[in-house]
């Protein structure tokens, strides 16, 4: 089976509004074609036999880490606000989100 | 005297015990260097040297106050020894940029966890070096800081994505250095610079406060000047952390015990594969001579057949992205980060704060991500990438049935020109060929120096280990370390 996939442009607009990100008008054709090169290569996987195997996640063997649910207060909000691009009374300020 | 700063940690160290020189003079040392050197190699992101010398005073006048100091103790401390670290590492009070405009004025509220076992010890950071955006690269040209140039020659990269910590170790401008390592970023710098570098298994060292790039792939390691200094900060950062769960609980292990000169009867696999086209015939035929040094000291080498490089950079692609994309998803421009100047509602503040502060190889990875993961390919290639991966850690699996060790380059080629591959993103990933199915399997390899090509550029040799046999693969670098001498004979000219 070969599934090599072309991407279109609108398809590239349509991942990149997922991704919320802009691609500007000079840039489409750039990574359009990156894509389509890396998807390419990527195509190997595919040749695989991997019928029958599972899926690896990860490699620690370790599975389902349990803690205690503690509360633990952190108290040092002026250095959190500190990286805040904007604020107000200590608080985090982003646009009306409610019309 | 020596010059200090040309010193390893091991021998700082001994000089500092024996009281010949103080924390002030190495701090001071390793100033004048970066006064000296810096403006060539670009190392570094941010420079924390008034607070070190600050920090080098208290210790030394705390040590002349202590006489009471238990012998023991001594010998365990690494107080008043500096470090460079990668700046992708959280540090309390001091910027944390991962070289992106994104996060140009971060200043993180805690320490990462392998920070704070930093500062336990009294260890000294000299300050953040340079990256590949969000360790996304090979070279550290993707940094949006600046591009940090190879010591050995100054036209070409010094790896990556940890090119700066490389870069500084080889330079002299800190004795040793943290790394993280997704797909080689510790190994393929290290290969390029000439010096020491390992990536733990994963699971071995916390990635809490490192910035996540492939969760499932990300680990810290040391990149240093040789391998007693490689296991001494293996031994420092290594342990499990309650903040990191996928961090492994396991006994404590001194990693400097295991390096002993004796390799005999050491089973070492050589993956043909791994010495096909595309690997420059300079770096075969050096890797060719360690292997003969191999068999010289005792080791029992064997080719073998590890056939899984080229699907194995194919899932890997396949896998970071598609983790990158998800993690990266936190960079909205509300609690941190860049925020752009330029919305009327929320979906335009996070749309562009996000098309302004990334670069270009960070959203090509995120629109990668975003494309495997996205409905209708999901099947075709992230789920076939993770039984890519299943496959792929069966067959080092099988190889460590056989051997203890398997010997392969890190790189097809040795440090390549600035600038020479940064317009092909494809040939810049099949930089990463030798080095990122190790990260696919989860198991640990270190990258050592083993000659230079015609060109006086240091070639790499990388030595994999079974999961957590740290020991076996330091050890085994260890024993050709003390056989071909590489620091005495070679060191790095800053060519022009």
């Amino acid at each position: 089976m070969n599934f090599t996939m072309k991407v279109s442009k609108e398809e590239l607009l349509h991942i990149a509004n997922l991704a919320d990100l802009n691609l500007k008008e000079d840039e489409i054709d750039n990574y359009l074609s990156n894509l389509q090169d890396i998807l390419n290569f990527a195509e190997v996987v595919n040749k695989v036999p991997t019928e029958g195997l599972g899926e690896t996640i990860g490699t620690n063997p370790n599975y389902n880490v349990f803690r205690k649910d503690e509360v633990i207060p952190f108290d040092d909000n002026e250095a959190l606000l500190k990286n805040a691009p904007e604020k107000e009374r200590g608080m985090f300020k982003i646009p009306k989100v409610i019309q | 005297m020596e010059d200090i700063t040309r010193l390893t940690v091991h021998e700082l160290k001994e000089k500092l015990d024996k009281k010949e020189i103080t924390s002030e003079d190495i701090v001071k040392a390793y100033k004048n260097r970066i006064e000296d050197k810096e403006k060539d190699v670009k190392a570094f992101i941010t420079l924390t040297l008034e607070e070190a010398l600050e920090k080098a005073k208290k210790i030394d006048s705390s040590n002349q106050n202590n006489c009471t100091t238990n012998e023991n103790e001594l010998k365990k401390s690494f107080a008043g020894i500096p470090i460079g670290i990668k700046d992708n590492l959280c540090t309390k009070g001091v910027k944390t940029t991962c070289a992106s405009k994104m996060l140009e004025n971060f200043i993180a509220p805690y320490d990462a966890t392998v920070v704070e076992k930093l500062n336990k010890e009294q260890i000294i950071n000299l300050g953040k070096l340079n990256m590949d955006e969000f360790a996304m690269g090979s070279s550290t040209e993707n940094s949006a800081m600046n591009v940090t140039c190879n010591p050995w020659n100054l036209n070409k990269v010094p790896g990556g994505s940890s090119g700066g910590s490389a870069a500084a170790v080889a330079a002299d401008l800190v004795p040793w250095a943290l790394g993280s390592d997704t797909g080689g970023s510790i190994r393929e710098p290290a290969s390029f610079c000439g010096i020491v570098g390992l990536k733990p298994t994963y699971g071995l060292v916390s990635r809490y406060g490192l910035v996540a790039f492939a969760s499932s792939l990300d680990q810290v390691g040391p990149i240093t000047k040789d391998v007693t200094d490689c296991a001494t900060l293996l031994n420092i950062i290594a342990g499990h952390d309650e903040k990191d769960s996928t961090s492994y609980n396991r006994e404590k292990v001194d990693y400097t015990l295991a390096l002993k000169k004796d390799i005999k009867g050491l089973k070492i696999g050589v993956p043909k594969e791994f010495f096909g086209e595309g690997i420059n015939t300079d770096v075969k035929a050096k890797l060719e001579d360690a292997i003969e040094k191999y068999k010289e000291m005792g080791a029992i080498v064997e080719t073998c057949s590890l056939d899984i490089a080229e699907y194995a950079l194919a899932a890997y692609y396949i896998i970071a992205c598609a983790e990158a994309s998800s993690n990266l998803g936190r960079f909205d421009g509300i609690r941190y980060g860049y925020r752009t100047k330029n919305y009327t509602n929320l979906r335009e503040l996070f749309k562009n704060s996000r098309s302004e502060g990334f670069g270009p190889e960070v959203k090509r990875r995120i629109i990668l991500g975003t494309y495997v993961l996205s409905s209708g390919y999901y099947d075709a290639y992230y789920k076939k990438a993770q039984q890519v991966r299943t496959l792929v850690k069966q067959e080092f699996e099988k190889q460590f049935e056989k051997y203890d060790v398997l010997l392969t380059p890190v790189a097809p080629t040795t440090a390549f020109n600035i600038g020479s591959k940064s317009k092909n993103p494809l040939e810049m990933y099949l930089a990463d060929i030798c080095t990122v199915s190790i990260n696919i399997a989860g198991v640990p390899a270190i990258s050592i120096p083993c000659g230079v090509d015609r060109e006086g550029m240091p070639v790499g040799m990388q030595l994999i280990g079974n999961r957590f046999s740290e020991e076996k693969i330091l050890n085994a670098a260890y024993a050709f370390e003390q056989e071909i001498k590489f620091r005495e004979k070679y060191k790095p000219e800053f060519k022009k």
